[in-house]
């Protein structure tokens, strides 16, 4: 299963790619095989703020639905707008196309939670091995 | 005009500009001029318009793709679909029950105030209860309106803090929907290893912010709580009240009163348990009864029996009533089927309703406990849980594929993946009106199944192949949601 | 047992194969100290007893006078086909379509009837069904609280009292829910509405009824603008028949539009089952509450029907879901679907003309004995009218085999309305039942007045 190493990864299987001061958030391949088809996403619009941990967006398959957490807090700049039309990007391209919100993290510091908080690709593997 | 392979083209693609219509009779001037200008259709309703032989074949044709509990056994789990009486549906259209409006004056109304009185003294006795209202429309809407008294109990007594209902992890999804609903917060507990309500769970869960607690019993696994007594204390100590969702009741009628165990209210699903039709998806009806507790905050109004009559409450007569639940009376013509079926049976006819269903279902389970997995090996109540999980580790064959499979022997699948706690999970309800005959030949069926899962699985999963149509990319419906007929849908091809 | 199957012998072979003696055995779980036994009810009646006390009992409500009821349930022509279709027991007796594969005579039923709906209200998105028209008033409220995340809703006093009270209920005070007056026309009063829209928290939306409970045509979209001009959502609660001759939710803008749907060829039945009806433009699609059917193909590529949308549904979301419901009012809806196809818009268009001609005719037959409008704005088929003492002419009237419509001030607890009598005519209305019960009102008021 592709779990990329340059990215970082919640609990909760979102993964987290820091670019400068902002961060791309998008739910791992594994995530995206446990859901199924994914018919539907509901994300936020720009300017919405989320705490870390916060539900940010649903995310449909035909027979389940799960809440989106935002690994780490900040305000949303952007949200795929492709996901409206085309959900199936988040099935077949969960790193590039299928990416969810692209948000302002509140501070530099953040960079340095993020690091501690999330896991690695390597601890994410280990993680997703046992479930 | 149609779809390629198509069944039955929609009522839109069958119309014809100016056929039909001539049942209702014309009107005579123009209407339109008492209507204001501003006021009145600009664009008119492209309806379609079909003869009436035209509209009855194509829903005769229609009505033929449906399975249904008159063309043949229907064992799904937690649904309680038994046969429906005919003797009901004429009581429903007989002339002084279907055309009494629902304001009629109170004296031209005796007859129907009458049903429903006796509806609810006598669901009050089956289920030992108080009180009880029939305006809920539906087993969600009942639990929504003895939520809505919880509530108002609380508030009432200032107890204002109670916010938390806790749930079971194997409840019907409308309890928590229902806890929400209400503003409510909801705390799911698990199951313990038996398949029980987890006591010792429930207790870590219970305290001063628990407003209820939701409980099914016999639980969605077809289990009566045995520790019922310990569980419903435990509710009531930490000063919560006691709901339980009234789904299964057919499984307890005259052997177990909700109401004189301690519960403080419960829904009945009069669509289930008395037989009233389902109607494809409703309508049903959802009374709930309640204990003295509850009782003042009943919506209103109630019907009262006096000794001139059947009277409703007047607006504002009993001013702690939550309100009101529907637009007028509840689904009277519900309820009036639900009445027959009752007075049908008699007291004693509906525990023999009872432990019929259950013995059909324990011995349906002894059938199949060779085949499949059965989680919870005690005696069950009227339903029980099978699981395919044991098929699908050695090939590959889910229970999806197994109810698909069904289909092509000529039965309707039971329940799968509720509760959502068993893996592979199939809940196989019965009921008490099918014959040993086509309970064993449903036996039968899914072991046949079984076995050729082990077979040749290829072929189960290709199932089904004798239904009117096969399997369904429901993915492709959801990403690209048509809800509607349109013009341009016509000529599109697959 | 009436319906049951089994054989004395069926009985002990199945004892046999589980491997207990008795039945009683099977219910060793139900503790002691709370196990029953039996009910105390008769023994059961059969169906040749049965029927005849049904027959009576039916016969002890009095449905053969010449009624003026309306107020939210309507008399109309049910063209036989109708309860013949609905009877079918492949419809009657099939649940909720969860297998598609062997449910898809449901499935398009309930598509086609999304249609018709949509067309007729001119909406984009019609939810499956909903218990009764009150019920989906109260959903609509909370779709437009949910949508704008704001927690204040305007109802006009012209939504009949009944669906206020549920809606009200429904919110059990967690949000504000506030009346904006009906005017001496009988219409929604839009500067009270404006300032209620000006003033205070943000409204969530805004809900008026037409023609309203009183009768009266509502200036609708007026109403709408100034309500989206607020930042605020609006729903329409409309009549189905009328909708032929009158502007449709979608024409004057609403959001959402939701409808007694029971004219649609369903029996009065003292209230229900009726037809809940919920209707929304595509930009609250995701908002609908409760069961959608979508067109699918199958893994052949057929054309067929499927539920969809699953995922906001309470099986689904639990305690996320946009609402609990789950058993909804499918027959009722087939009931319409199967109607508005026989009668077709022409009939349907002569039933709501009907209506309104014989309201006029019955206007003009009670000016001449001097009993007048209650409002002086326009409406459709029913209207209140004004008579010295309502409770004793309405009673009187009853005597001489006319139910004179529905008493407003006790019905809706309103003592400006305290002699104010609602009055509603259909196509079942004859031309000799308004001049009749003209001439039984011009008795009635002179026994009043001496």
């Amino acid at each position: 299963m592709n779990i990329p190493e340059e990215l970082r990864y919640s609990d909760d299987h979102e993964w987290v790619r820091v670019e400068g001061g902002e961060a791309v958030v998008g739910i791992s391949a594994f995530a995206v095989e446990q859901l199924g088809d994914i018919v539907f996403v509901e994300l936020p619009d720009p300017g919405a703020i989320f705490g870390a941990g916060d539900a940010f967006g649903v995310i449909e398959s035909a027979k389940a639905a799960s809440d989106l957490l935002l690994p780490v807090g900040g305000a949303v700049i952007a949200s795929n707008p492709a996901l409206n039309d085309s959900p199936e990007l988040v099935n077949d391209d969960p790193y590039g196309e299928g990416w969810l919100v692209r948000i302002t993290l509140a501070d530099a510091a953040q960079v340095d939670t993020l690091v501690d908080t999330l896991k690695d690709a390597a601890a994410y593997r280990a993680m997703i091995a046992e479930e | 005009m149609t779809r390629e392979g198509e069944l039955e083209p929609t009522i839109f693609d069958l119309s014809e500009r100016g056929r039909g219509g001539e049942n209702v009779a014309p009107a005579g001037s123009d209407v339109l001029t008492a209507i204001p200008a501003g006021y009145r259709r600009r664009r008119p309703a492209a309806l379609p318009e079909l003869s009436e032989p035209q509209v009855v074949r194509h829903f005769t044709r229609l009505s033929q793709l449906n399975y249904s509990i008159d063309t043949g056994f229907y064992p799904l789990g937690s649904c309680t679909m038994k046969y429906n009486p005919k003797l009901n549906e004429h009581a429903a259209r007989l002339p002084g029950f279907a055309r009494l409006h629902p304001f009629a004056p109170e004296q031209a109304a005796q007859g129907t105030l009458q049903m429903l009185h006796e509806l609810e003294q006598i669901l009050c006795e089956i289920s030992g209860f108080h009180a009880a209202t029939l305006q809920p429309a539906a087993g969600a809407h009942g639990e929504l309106t003895a939520m809505l008294m919880i509530r108002a109990y609380h508030r009432d007594r200032g107890d204002e803090g109670r916010t938390e209902v806790i749930v079971p992890d194997s409840a019907h999804g409308t309890n928590p929907a229902t806890a929400s609903m209400v503003g409510f917060t909801t705390i799911t507990i698990p199951s313990a290893e038996d398949g029980s309500v987890d006591l010792a769970a429930l207790r870590g869960a219970l305290g001063p912010r628990t407003a209820a607690v939701m409980l099914t019993n016999p639980s969605t696994y077809g289990l009566f709580e045995r520790a019922i007594v310990e569980l419903l204390a435990a509710t009531h100590a930490a000063g919560a009240l006691a709901y339980m969702d009234g789904a299964n009741l057919n499984a307890i009628m005259g052997r177990f009163k909700p109401g004189q165990a301690g519960f403080d209210a419960m829904h009945f699903n009069l669509h289930k348990t008395f037989s009233t039709p389902h109607g494809g998806g409703g309508p049903g009806a959802g009374p709930v009864a309640v204990g003295e507790r509850l009782a003042p905050y009943l919506p209103t109004p109630r019907v009262l029996a006096e000794a001139a009559g059947y009277r409703f409450e007047r607006p504002g007569e009993r001013p702690t009533a939550i309100g009101r639940m529907s637009g007028f009376h509840g689904n009277a013509g519900i309820l009036l089927r639900a009445y027959a079926y009752i007075r049908t049976h008699g007291g004693p006819g509906l525990q023999e309703v009872t432990d019929d269903a259950v013995l059909a279902a324990n011995y349906l389970k002894a059938r199949l406990g060779h085949a499949f997995d059965i989680p919870f090996d005690r005696p069950c109540m009227h339903e029980f849980v099978a699981s395919a999980a044991s098929i699908k580790r050695e090939s590959g064959i889910r229970a999806l594929d197994i109810a698909k499979a069904l289909l092509d022997h000529g039965f309707h699948p039971p329940t799968i993946y509720f509760p959502l706690s068993v893996e592979e999970g199939m809940l196989i309800e019965p009921t008490e009106t099918e014959s040993i005959e086509t309970i064993d030949a449903f036996a039968d069926a899914l072991l046949a199944i079984a076995a050729e899962s082990h077979e040749d699985p290829d072929v189960v999963k290709r199932a089904p192949v004798t239904t009117p149509v096969r399997r369904i990319d429901e993915t492709e419906a959801a990403r690209k949601p048509q809800l509607r007929w349109q013009p341009e849908l016509t000529n599109s091809k697959g | 047992m009436p319906y049951g199957p089994h054989t004395d012998a069926d009985r002990e072979r199945m004892l046999a194969t589980i491997g207990v003696a008795t039945v009683d055995e099977l219910f060793a779980d139900i503790p002691v100290a709370v196990r029953e036994g039996g009910l105390a009810l008769g023994p059961g009646e059969p169906e040749q007893l049965l029927m005849p006390a049904l027959e009576r009992l039916s016969a002890r409500n009095d449905v053969g006078r010449v009624s003026f009821l309306g107020a939210g349930a309507y008399r109309h022509h049910i063209p036989a086909a109708v309860d013949e279709i609905i009877r079918r027991g492949e419809f009657m007796t099939a649940y909720t379509p969860y297998q598609p594969e062997v449910s898809q005579g449901t499935l398009q039923t309930i598509y086609e009837y999304q249609s018709l709906i949509a067309e007729l209200t001119t909406m984009d998105v019609v939810s499956a069904s909903h218990y009764d028209g009150a019920s989906a008033a109260a959903e609509a409220a909370l779709m437009m609280l949910r949508a704008t995340r704001r927690e204040r809703i305007l109802v006009s006093e012209g939504v009949h009292p009944n669906v206020r009270e549920v809606i009200a209920t429904y919110f059990a005070d967690r949000f504000a829910l506030e009346t904006v007056a009906v005017g001496e026309d009988g219409a929604t009063d839009l500067t009270a509405l404006q300032r209620a829209l000006t003033d205070g928290d943000p409204v969530a939306g805004v809900m008026l009824a037409n023609p309203n409970f009183f009768g009266i045509l509502e200036p609708m979209a007026d109403a709408a603008s100034r309500a989206h001009e607020a930042g605020a959502l609006f729903t329409a609660v409309v009549e189905p028949t009328s909708l032929m001759l009158l502007a449709p939710p979608g024409e004057v803008g609403a959001d959402i539009a939701t409808a007694e749907g029971q004219p649609l060829g369903m029996p009065l039945q003292f209230g229900g089952p009726y037809l809940g009806i919920l209707a929304a433009t595509q930009t609250l699609a995701r908002q609908i509450p409760g069961r959608l059917v979508g067109s699918a193909r199958d893994a052949e590529g057929r054309p067929c029907y499927v539920m969809t949308m699953r995922a906001r549904e309470q099986d689904i979301r639990r305690e996320k879901a946009a609402s609990n419901i789950c058993t909804n009012q499918a027959l009722c809806a087939l009931a319409a679907t199967v109607y508005v196809s026989t009668v077709g818009p022409e009939g349907l268009r002569n039933v709501a003309a009907q209506g309104a001609e014989r309201a006029r005719e019955l206007e003009a037959a009670l000016a001449t004995t001097g009993v007048l409008r209650t409002h002086t704005g326009p409406y459709l088929n029913e209207f209140a009218v004004d008579v010295p003492d309502a409770a004793r002419v309405h009673a009187d009237l009853l005597r001489r085999g006319f139910v004179a419509g529905l008493q407003l001030g006790p019905a809706i607890d309103d003592e400006r309305f305290r002699d104010s009598l609602l009055l509603c005519t259909t196509e079942m209305t004859t031309s000799d039942d308004v001049t009749t019960f003209a001439a039984a009102v011009a008795a009635t008021l002179a026994e009043v007045a001496a």
